[in-house]
C-alpha cells in the first residue's frame, strides 16, 4: 500500500512535514522491553468484555431450569444447546432463520449500495475540482450529526404515503446514506491514489468513469472494506429502523425478532421455555459478526488509519 | 466557475472567445465529477434533507378531533419546552453523556495508548476481545445484560451473595442510568479504541526517536508527543458519542421490559419521542421533540469543537 502521510498528521509547528514515511514504515522499535504488570492489568480488563460473552455461550447450553438454578459463569445441568438450537430453528415454524436471511440480505445490500454511492462521491471529491465542491462537502460532513429520530419519523410518514412501509426496501433505501462513509472514502483516495496515475490514464486516452473502476477502485482496496463494514454493522446491529418501519414478523431482522421474542417470554404467557430460546437465538445471532470480525479486523485497522487521522 | 472576473472584463470585444480556463479537457473531468457525486445525493436528498424538512413542517402542526390538520406555529415547541418528561429524559441523557462518555473514551485511551506502546504480551489478542462487543448489536448486549444484572440468578448477584456483599439491585430506579451507562461503554469502548489505535499507529516514527533522545519516559511520550498528534482521532470518537448518548434507545427500549419501574416512557427524549409518535399518536409533537433533539445534538457538537479546535491553537501558540 503506497501512501502519503498529510500535514495533519504531523504535530503542530515542529517544521517536520517533509518527511513522509508511508504507513508500511519499519516501526520504531521500543526496546522489546515488555512490561508483566501491564500485561496482567490488561487482561484482566478483557475479562470484563469477555465474560459477558461467555456467560451468553455458557447459558445457550442449558435448559429452563439449569438456567435459573446453577451458577451463571459455568456449565451446569444436562448439556442442552442442540435442544436449544432444535427449539430456536422450529419455533414458530423456524421463523428465526428467516429473521437470519433477512439480516444477510437487508445488511449485504445496504452495505453495498452505501459503499458504492459513498466510494464514488468519494472519489469525486478527492480527485476533482468543480464549483461547489465545498459547500457539497461540508452538507455531508453537518449531514454525520442530524440524529436518526429526527429522520426516522418523517421517513416513515413519506414511505407510508408511497407504500414502501413494510417492504424490505423501507429498511435498506435509508441505510443508503453513509456521510462518515463518503469522508472516509475522500480521506482514502486523496491518500491511495497517486495523481501522476490518474494522469497517465488520460493521456492513454482512458475515460474517467474507466479510469475510477480500473485504476481507482483497485488501489482503494481497505478503505472499501472498511466502509463495507461499517455499514454492514451499522444496518445488521440497527434496531430502531426496521422496528418503526416493518410490521410483519416474517419481514423483521434479528434484532426486532429477538426483542419481541424477549417481550413474549417476560410477558410470561405460558411460555416460560422461551428464556433458553432467547439466549441461544442471541448467541447464535451474534456468531456471524464475530466470525467477521476474527478474520477482516486487519482492514479495518488499516482503512481506518488514514480517516482517524485526518478528522 | 474558476475563470476569474478580472481576465472576463479586460478582454475586447470581439468573436466570443471559447472560455479559456475551461478546457474541454477539464469541462468533461467536471461533468465526471458531478456524475460521481449524483447517486449519493439523490440518496442524501431523498433520504435526509427532505424527511428534515418534513419533519420541521409537521412540527408546526397540530392535530384536531374535528377539522384535521391546524396550524400551530411554536406551539408544539412551546409545549415541549415546559413538558417535564422531555426535560426530565434531556437531563438524564445530558447526565448520561457528561459520566458515561469520559469513562467509555478514558478507557479506550488507554487500551489503544498501552497496546501502542507494544509492552504487553498478546497485545494482538487483547486488542481483538476488547473490539468483540462492537459485533453485538445493542438489542443482544441490553437483553444479555438485562440477564446479567437479574437479582436471583444473574451470575453477579450469585458471586455477590457468596462473598457476602449482599444481592445489588442494577435494576432500580436509583441505578438503571448506571447500569445502561455499563452497557453502553461494554459496547463501545472497542470501537473507539481502534479509531485511537488506528491513530497511533500511522505516527511518523521519527516524532518517537526525538522525543526519546530528549530523554522522554513513556508516559511524558504518552502525553506530549502521541495524544497531540492523535486529536482529530479523538474528536472524531467524541462527536460520535455525542449523537450516541443524545439518541439512546434501544437500551431503555429493551431494559422497560424487565424493569418497567425504573424506565419511564419518556427516560430518554428519543424514546419519549417514539412513544408519543406511535403509541400516543401524537405525530406533530413527536416531530417538535425529535427536531429539538437534533438541535440539541448539533448545539452540544458545536461546542465540543470549538473546544477541540481551541486547546489546539492554545497548543500550538505555546510550541
Amino acid at each position: 500500500m503506497t501512501s502519503r502521510v498529510g500535514p495533519a498528521l504531523v504535530t503542530p509547528g515542529d517544521g517536520d512535514e517533509a518527511v513522509a514515511p508511508g504507513r508500511s514504515r519499519p516501526r520504531y522499535a521500543p526496546g522489546k522491553r515488555r512490561s508483566i504488570l501491564l500485561t496482567v492489568l490488561l487482561w484482566l480488563c478483557v475479562l470484563y468484555f469477555v465474560l459477558p460473552l461467555w456467560w451468553l455461550f455458557v447459558s445457550s447450553t442449558k435448559n429452563n431450569s439449569a438456567l435459573f438454578s446453577t451458577f451463571g459463569m459455568w456449565f451446569g445441568g444436562d448439556f442442552s444447546l442442540w435442544d436449544n438450537l432444535q427449539t430456536l430453528f422450529t419455533v414458530r415454524d423456524g421463523i428465526f432463520l428467516r429473521w437470519m436471511l433477512n439480516t444477510f440480505v437487508y445488511a449485504f445490500a445496504s452495505a453495498a449500495g452505501a459503499t458504492l454511492l459513498a466510494t464514488m462521491a468519494g472519489y469525486s471529491f478527492a480527485k476533482y475540482d468543480f464549483p461547489g465542491k465545498k459547500v457539497l462537502f461540508s452538507a455531508t460532513l453537518g449531514a454525520v450529526m442530524i440524529p436518526l429520530t429526527a429522520l426516522a419519523l418523517p421517513t416513515y410518514l413519506l414511505f407510508s404515503q408511497a407504500g414502501l412501509t413494510d417492504t424490505p426496501w423501507a429498511v435498506i433505501i435509508p441505510s443508503l446514506v453513509s456521510p462518515f462513509g463518503v469522508y472516509l472514502m475522500r480521506v482514502y483516495a486523496a491518500d491511495a491514489i497517486p495523481d501522476g496515475l490518474i494522469e497517465a490514464a488520460r493521456v492513454d486516452g482512458a475515460g474517467e468513469f474507466r479510469i475510477f473502476w480500473q485504476v481507482g477502485l483497485r488501489l482503494l482496496g481497505p478503505g472499501l472494506v472498511t466502509v463495507f463494514l461499517f455499514s454492514l454493522v451499522a444496518t445488521w446491529n440497527n434496531y430502531f429502523l426496521p422496528l418503526i418501519m416493518l410490521n410483519s414478523s416474517s419481514l423483521y431482522p434479528i434484532t426486532v425478532g429477538l426483542a419481541q421474542l424477549q417481550s413474549a417470554a417476560s410477558a410470561g404467557g405460558g411460555s416460560q421455555a422461551l428464556f433458553s430460546t432467547v439466549i441461544t437465538g442471541s448467541f447464535v445471532s451474534i456468531l456471524p459478526l464475530v466470525i467477521a470480525f476474527l478474520f477482516l479486523q486487519r482492514y479495518w485497522q488499516s482503512g481506518l488509519a488514514s480517516g482517524g487521522v485526518k478528522g | 466557475m474558476s475563470h476569474s472576473p478580472a481576465l472576463t472584463a479586460e478582454r475586447p470585444a470581439g468573436p466570443p472567445l471559447p472560455k479559456r480556463p475551461t478546457s474541454p479537457a477539464k469541462r468533461t473531468q467536471r461533468r465526471a465529477a458531478y456524475l460521481f457525486l449524483l447517486p449519493f445525493f439523490v440518496v442524501f436528498l431523498s433520504m435526509l434533507v427532505v424527511p428534515l424538512v418534513y419533519a420541521g413542517y409537521l412540527s408546526l402542526f397540530e392535530s384536531k378531533l374535528i377539522g384535521g390538520e391546524a396550524f400551530a406555529g411554536l406551539a408544539n415547541y412551546a409545549r415541549a419546552l415546559t413538558d417535564p418528561a422531555f426535560l426530565e429524559g434531556l437531563g438524564r441523557v445530558g447526565l448520561f453523556f457528561i459520566i458515561q462518555v469520559p469513562i467509555m473514551l478514558g478507557l479506550a485511551l488507554f487500551f489503544a495508548l498501552a497496546l501502542d506502546s507494544a509492552r504487553a504480551h498478546g497485545s494482538k489478542g487483547i486488542r481483538l476481545l476488547i473490539y468483540m462487543p462492537y459485533a453485538v448489536p445493542a438489542v443482544v448486549a441490553t437483553l444479555m445484560w438485562g440477564y446479567l444484572y437479574g437479582p436471583d440468578f444473574g451470575p453477579i448477584a450469585q458471586i455477590s451473595r457468596a462473598v457476602g456483599l449482599g444481592t445489588p439491585d442494577f435494576l432500580s430506579p436509583e441505578s438503571i442510568l448506571g447500569s445502561m451507562m455499563n452497557i453502553v461503554t461494554w459496547e463501545f469502548v472497542g470501537y473507539n479504541m481502534i479509531i485511537m489505535y488506528a491513530a497511533l499507529r500511522s505516527i511518523p516514527g521519527e516524532l518517537y526517536e526525538a522525543a526519546e533522545i530528549d530523554g522522554a519516559g513513556q508516559f511524558r511520550l504518552a502525553w506530549s508527543v502521541k495524544i497531540p498528534a492523535i486529536r482529530p482521532a479523538l474528536m472524531l470518537t467524541l462527536i460520535f458519542s455525542v449523537i450516541g448518548s443524545f439518541q439512546l434507545f434501544a437500551e431503555p427500549s429493551l431494559l422497560n421490559a424487565i424493569a418497567p419501574d425504573a424506565i419511564t416512557n419518556s427516560f430518554t427524549p428519543n424514546y419519549y419521542a417514539y412513544n408519543l409518535a406511535f403509541i400516543n399518536q401524537e405525530l406533530n409533537f413527536a416531530a417538535a421533540i425529535a427536531f429539538l433533539l437534533g438541535i440539541v445534538i448539533a448545539i452540544v457538537s458545536y461546542f465540543v469543537q470549538l473546544g477541540g479546535e481551541r486547546s489546539e491553537r492554545r497548543e500550538r501558540a505555546l510550541s
